[in-house]
């Protein structure tokens, strides 16, 4: 039961070969007899400057039937193509990117069909990425200990202590700083009673996260209820990040506002991105990390601690869960309410193994289902006429389509899940 | 060095793995360590390397006595183990798993990837152990990857070198070229223990030879010493070298295969277009080194794997597609190379596993209730019957030692009435009264008429029970042979050469990268070991 | 006396090699349970002595009662230093100890008792009998009736929770993890509120539709979960918590439809359900407790067969066990998957009906409350096992209908149920981390090596 990725040995209905261009097809076909067919008739028009930019671009305009048209195309090409061709690792995730793009192409088309307001490219890349941060540290967080072994369900959990630890923390003492470095050791800690229960007392890792979820659920839930109502003022309200600017960077056109211009929580994200890439993959300690979590026994038998690198990471990736959790309080709507994390954990999980337990593989996969997180707020401006509640199900559909559908063959850490026992 | 073992004890609870043990290997001295399954040997070199702490008794390098808490310790004296099952990583380079552990960095712990390809390059020049550092275990062959464990060994300054059964992955062809590099290593001033229970092998290569029995050394003899010498030690009494057997005495064709082909998880053809047919009352060998599309051959015929192309016959019908309980009620009986994995639940009692199969039909079921009576009842006799020894038919059969396992197993497939026989590894890891008891078992069930198939990468056991041999290389069997076959023979067969001499034998898909040489004389006499 | 256990020899025991997950050929690991048999020497000791011996050697019940003490205490701390009057007291710790131990004291007492006598017993019941003119009197208007009223409170809290706990637990059995009790529990109330409103039969047939189109709502969930699974590999984990996300959405959308709403409100609730679709009460109509207890009980038997006397139970058992060997052995994993997700989730589903039509009478968008969470928490408790599974429910229940009573006198937040169960359940896991705390022996008895290992498993 503790193995994350399909277990191999058993022969599953329906061919990998085949799911991943029926789901291609399906999209093409979505984007075709449904946003194509049922758009208004009329221009999309996509704006890519913020407000009192300095530089200016000037909006593009679509007709958005024939858009969608175009994209569903391209979508049933390439589930042709899949189909039928060999192709190389890269090719295949190129056009997996290109169908999705293109899927979001259509979707936007056939939402700001005739419509007045156009459709803020800025806005909603901005509001993407914002919506990643959690769900991108929660996948680092797992990266770091599915890589040594450690099954990591408790993402969850740890997002949660993070943004209520940062939240308490910052509103209470009042700074902000403060806030993220509680937020991080309250990730730890739970990271912490993640290890000890998986490694020390062998519990079966996937129930163990599972419960560790429920138990952190359970106390912020009680101690909002006792502590953060009555005493709303003093322990709820703290202040909040504001956004920063990076000179020159920030003024490039399109990305710069983007990439360039948010919380600092978004540029400590990219410094463990990288510092995650580089540490697993280019460093002694990240081999013996991969060691660890591929064949112990063999990083046991050249010297290796087996149990304290698997605690060392699975706590190092409770410490950057902790961050994204803090990011969900002091880095934007401020006060905690309880379970606001809303299943990023698992959303995060997901991307982790969509991007197979790579930091930027997972990135891409994080930005994903960000975008499907900020569909309610971004059609919503638009007038769509689809109910919020349908539009709120999107990421977790997406979540549901992508590990059954487009997830394919990966390899977790061979010995993930399995706790090591000496002789 | 000069090594010393003095009255090493090692414990597991109530069982004395280990007792009183003395060995002492001079320098410059390959010596062998010869015993059965189950003797200690494996615990023994566990006590060596440190991965377990001895409860008596000391280890003396050079007269000085050492404590080893940690593999770490036992490399910081100069012990280098090759493990019988790899310690490599699969998916990292042959550099990364050389140097891990002891890792070359610059600054900051950055790996510094150039200069651990250049000790690898190194090592493997001065030792003709040829590697390529860059690439990835998982695609070499098993011959090659333990050329990478030996480096990693020798990467370092092992000066005693453990081998623990490092030919039971290897051809004779590549057999031959490890005892080379043994040569050439003990040249080099180092000594080596060397760990088999295959007797000819051991008195080829060997200075001196040391049999453990049951946890204690019972003697210390030369490699000219006799098989019956040795085997007698080996196994405390008098052994039989051939089980008795009589003549096969084989009917109509039961099993056919035509051209079949079969996928690997990977994509890629591990069995390439094989042909063969087993007759009733024929047991038919495939002999082969494992990973040559035995498991893959074997999981076909049962219907555990989707078959590409070709069919299978069973008495005339096409069961090609036909899934594996139906398979199992046409009377094909499966003893699985993993008896652990997919023999047995571990959890399930004696009783339940006997059942494994038939559950779902009378007199164990009426309907979709249960006979628990039954099966009682049934393992009850079973047990009785093929000498299984357990407390109870209730205990979980994960309790079981490896032969009574096997037992189990044999007793719920030869329970039915087969008309085929699926056997691979059936003889792994087993003691030698328990390897007995499966040989005359196999053979009793030739003899009432069923057609079996034996998968084995031991070449004795495929002497002693095959009836017609079938060699497999890389997916494919490359010929038949009678059980007369001499053994150099089998060997060219198995490593992919022809033995006519005219060229490379013919090969459907490109195998994984072979480095090694084409294959030199084997050393005659290296068949017909004892069982 | 003779000796019962066969002589243990290097033939019928071997020693552990190092665990090796390549190796092939592990033989036997035997070593707990030789050293087990050859301490025990094979000599039946007395029942006295076993009865002493289970207490200091910790096994699974003496464990699983510890950690629920553990549990609570926890929970108790927890209740008294959240309490300002606790803290405040505790800042004059130096000055006035006696006082700051009493207010942590009554803190937490006082909060246990307001849920023991919400759930199992309130002396004041009894009282009030003997304030009425009669026996009679008593019986008629009621007050007798009180006297159950915490029991029926925790019959009613159990029912759902021995549904949708069994749901998991069967589940496990087949080696799944079915988190999304949540999800089929939607799936169940919806079509068994839509048909007790929507559609109108003769009084008894009216309950058994309803209670059959729950069954059905629940399955057809859990059969998605299991076909995903055995088409496409992706795991239930993960599908089954995107599923609880996706259902909780769809229920409210569905409430705010006119299908579903009920005419003349704009909250989201529905109709309310016809009167003969109700299950009948058990006790009486002071008390809640309905049918659907017996339904639930019904089930945890009927499972109970299932696993242990059916074959479909030990398809299930042997793919939970050992997948591969099933496999090998001609079962059909995939098929054992479907099948075992389909009748978890057809549980999950039957717990609604002990909302909809045991207690509530309606549907609303928080009709499913946790559930689904608490499932989890009774199946790990009950050890996957039906009779534990009910014993779990019925601890858990009375926890959640004792926190309802104790929210209500004590404004302790109901939600300190959920940190003790998810800490008993946490603490049950690690009987090494119990018998440490209880400075309890090292297991030696037989139930010890399998105790031992893996908390959870088996």
């Amino acid at each position: 039961m503790t193995a994350l990725a399909r277990p191999a040995g058993l022969s599953f209905r329906l061919d990998r070969r085949i799911l991943a261009p029926a789901t291609f097809i399906v999209f093409g076909l979505i984007d075709i007899l449904g946003f194509g067919m049922y758009a208004h008739h009329g221009d999309a028009t996509f704006a890519f400057a913020p407000e009192f930019a300095k530089v200016t671009i000037p909006n593009l305009s679509l007709p958005a039937d024939l858009t969608c048209y175009a994209c569903g195309a391209l979508s049933l090409v390439a589930g042709v193509l899949r189909g039928t061709l060999p192709l190389s690792k890269t090719w295949r995730r190129v056009l997996l990117g290109l169908v999705l793009f293109a899927f979001v192409i259509a979707l936007l088309c056939w939402a700001d069909a005739g419509q007045l307001i156009p459709v803020n490219v800025v806005n909603l890349l901005e509001q993407t990425l914002a919506a990643s941060i959690p769900l991108i540290l929660g996948a680092l967080a797992g990266c770091m200990c599915e890589r040594s072994g450690v099954i990591n369900i408790a993402i969850e959990g740890q997002l949660l202590f993070g943004a209520f630890a940062a939240a308490v923390a910052t509103s209470y003492f009042g700074f902000l700083w403060l806030g993220v470095i509680v937020g991080s050791l309250a990730g730890g800690l739970l990271g912490a009673m993640l290890a000890v229960f998986a490694i020390r007392y062998l519990v079966d890792q996937v129930v163990l996260g599972v419960v560790l979820n429920v138990f952190a659920s359970g106390l912020t839930g009680f101690l909002y209820d006792r502590a953060l109502v009555p005493y709303q003022n003093s322990l709820n309200s703290p202040a909040t990040y504001l956004p920063l600017k990076i000179p020159l960077l920030g003024d490039i056109p399109i990305i710069g506002p983007v990439l360039f211009d948010s919380t600092i929580f978004l540029y400590i994200t990219y410094v463990l991105l990288i510092l995650v890439q580089v540490g697993l993959f280019s460093t002694r300690w990240g081999l013996r990390i991969r060691a660890v979590g591929e064949h112990p026994l063999a990083a046991d038998t050249v010297g290796i601690r087996v149990l304290s690198t698997r605690y060392t990471a699975v706590i190092i990736g409770g410490l950057i869960a902790g961050i994204g959790g803090a990011y969900l309080t002091v880095g934007s709507a401020g006060n905690f309410s309880p379970d606001m994390s809303s299943g990023m954990g698992y959303i995060a999980l997901a991307a982790l193994i969509f991007g197979r337990w790579t930091p930027f593989g997972a990135l891409a996969a994080a930005l994903l289902f960000g975008f499907t997180l900020e569909l309610q707020s971004v059609l919503g401006t638009l007038n769509v006429p689809i109910p919020s509640y349908i539009l709120n199900m999107a990421p977790y559909v997406a979540t549901i389509i992508a590990v059954a559908g487009l997830v394919g063959r990966v390899r977790a850490p061979a010995a993930d899940g399995r706790p090591y026992v000496k002789a | 060095m000069r090594l010393e073992l003095r009255g090493i004890t090692k414990r597991y609870g109530a069982l004395v793995a280990n007792d009183g043990i003395d060995l002492v290997v001079e320098p410059g001295q390959i010596h062998a360590l010869l015993g059965e399954n189950g003797a200690g040997k494996t615990t023994l070199m566990n006590v060596l390397y440190g991965l377990t702490q001895p409860d008596e008794g000391a280890i003396l390098t050079d007269g000085e006595p050492v404590t080893l808490r940690s593999p770490k310790d036992a490399i910081a004296v100069g012990f280098g183990m090759v493990h019988q099952h790899f310690m490599l990583v699969p998916v990292f380079t042959v550099a990364e798993n050389v140097t891990l552990g002891s890792e070359r960095t610059r600054g900051l712990g950055l790996l510094d990837q150039r200069a651990m390809r250049r000790e690898v390059l190194d090592l493997s020049e001065r030792y003709g152990l040829r590697v390529d550092p860059d690439a990835l275990i998982e695609e070499l062959p098993v011959g090659v990857q333990q050329r990478v464990e030996i480096i990693k060994a020798l990467v370092r300054d092992a000066q005693v070198l453990i081998l623990d059964e490092p030919t039971s992955v290897l051809t004779p062809g590549e057999t031959e070229e490890l005892f080379t590099i043994m040569r050439q290593l003990k040249a080099g001033g180092r000594s080596i223990i060397f760990i088999s229970h295959k007797l000819k092998e051991v008195q080829a290569i060997a200075d001196v030879v040391t049999v453990i029995r049951r946890g204690q050394v019972v003697g210390q003899l030369p490699p000219t010493a006799s098989d019956s010498e040795l085997a007698a030690l080996m196994v405390g009494r008098q052994v039989v070298l051939q089980v008795s057997k009589t003549p096969a005495k084989p009917a109509e064709p039961v099993l056919d295969v035509r051209d079949l082909r079969v996928e690997d998880e990977r994509g890629h053809a591990a069995v390439g277009g094989v042909t063969f047919e087993v007759r009733a009352g024929e047991i038919l060998g495939i002999a082969g080194v494992q990973g040559n599309g035995q498991t893959e051959l074997c999981e076909a015929l049962m219907g555990l794997r989707p078959v590409t192309a070709g069919s299978v016959h069973l008495g005339g019908r096409d069961i090609t597609s036909e899934k594996p309980r139906q398979r199992i009620r046409d009377g094909i009986g499966y003893v699985p190379e993993d008896r652990q994995a997919d023999g047995l639940v571990a959890a399930f009692s004696v009783a339940d596993n006997m059942i494994l199969d038939v559950y779902d039909r009378p007199p164990y079921a009426r309907g979709i209730a249960l006979n628990l009576g039954a099966a009682k009842e049934n393992a009850q006799a079973r047990v009785e019957q093929f000498d299984v020894r357990t407390t109870s038919v209730e205990t979980p059969a994960g309790t079981l030692s490896g032969g009574n396992q096997q037992k189990v197993i044999l007793a719920r497939e030869f329970g039915r009435d087969l008309r085929v026989l699926l056997a691979s590894q059936p003889t792994r890891g087993l003691d030698v009264g328990s390897i007995e008891f499966v040989h005359k078992r196999i053979i009793s069930e030739r003899d009432k008429g069923v057609a079996v198939i034996i998968i084995s990468a031991e070449l004795d056991e495929i002497y002693a029970l095959a009836d017609r041999i079938a060699v497999m290389y890389e997916g494919q069997i490359t010929g038949f042979r009678p059980p007369s076959v001499p053994v150099e023979e089998l060997g060219l067969l198995m490593a992919g050469a022809d033995p006519s001499g005219s060229g490379a034998a013919a090969r459907a898909e490109p195998g994984p990268a072979v480095t090694e040489p084409a294959d030199e004389p084997v050393e005659p006499g290296l068949g017909e070991e004892i069982l | 006396m003779s000796d019962e256990s066969p002589p243990v020899s290097p033939e019928d025991q071997q020693p552990i090699p190092p665990e090796d997950p390549a190796a092939l050929d592990v033989t036997a690991p035997a070593a707990p349970a030789a050293e087990a048999r050859a301490i025990s020497g094979g000599r039946r000791p007395r029942l006295g002595r076993l009865v002493i011996e289970s207490i200091v050697e910790g096994n699974t019940v003496v464990v699983t009662t510890l950690a629920i003490v553990a549990a609570i205490v926890a929970g108790g701390l927890l209740i008294a230093f959240t309490s300002p009057a606790v803290l405040s007291a505790w800042g004059k710790l130096f000055s006035d100890p006696g006082n700051a131990f009493a207010q942590a004291w009554d803190a937490a007492a006082g909060a246990y008792v307001a849920m023991f006598e919400g759930s199992i017993f309130n002396p004041h019941t009894v009282g009030a009998i003997f304030q009425q003119k009669s026996l009679g009197t008593a019986f008629s208007d009621g007050t007798v009736a009180q006297v159950f009223n915490p029991l029926s409170e925790t019959a009613v809290n159990a029912t759902p929770l021995i549904l949708a706990g069994l749901s998991v637990a069967l589940a496990f059995r087949a080696g799944l993890f079915n988190i999304g009790a949540q999800s089929q529990f939607i799936g169940g109330a919806i079509v068994c509120t839509w048909l007790g409103f929507g559609v109108s039969l003769p009084p008894f047939i009216h309950v058994v539709v309803c209670v059959v189109g729950a069954f059905v709502g629940g399955a057809v969930l859990g059969w998605l979960v299991g076909w995903l699974k055995a088409a496409t590999g992706a795991h239930e984990v993960i599908v089954t918590i995107m599923l609880n996300y996706v259902m909780a959405d769809f229920l409210s959308w569905i409430l705010g439809t006119s299908s579903m709403q009920r005419p003349g409100r704009s909250d989201l609730v529905s109709p309310l359900i016809a009167n003969d679709a109700h299950l009948p009460l058990l006790l009486g109509s002071q008390l809640r407790v309905n049918a659907s207890f017996l339904v639930a009980l019904a089930c945890a038997v009927g499972v109970w067969w299932l696993l242990n006397r059916s074959t479909i139970g030990f398809e299930f058992k042997s793919v939970g066990a050992n997948a591969s060997a099933a496999r090998s052995a001609g079962m059909s994993v995939s098929r054992t998957w479907i099948l075992v997700m389909l009748i978890a989730g057809g549980l999950a589903g039957l717990a609604s009906t002990a909302v909809v039509q045991g207690t509530d009478f309606t549907l609303t968008f928080q009709s499913y409350g946790t559930f689904g969470i608490d499932a989890i928490t009774v199946a790990l408790l009950g050890r996957a096992r039906p009779g534990g599974v009910v014993l779990a429910a019925l601890l858990f229940g009375a926890l959640h209908a004792g926190g309802i009573a104790m929210q209500a006198s004590t404004s302790t937040p109901l939600t300190i149920t959920t940190v003790i169960q998810s800490l008993v359940v946490l603490f049950v896991a690690t009987p090494p981390l119990v018998r440490a705390m209880f400075r309890l022996h090292r297991a030696t008895a037989r139930g010890g090596a399998q105790s031992l290992a893996k908390g959870w498993n088996g």
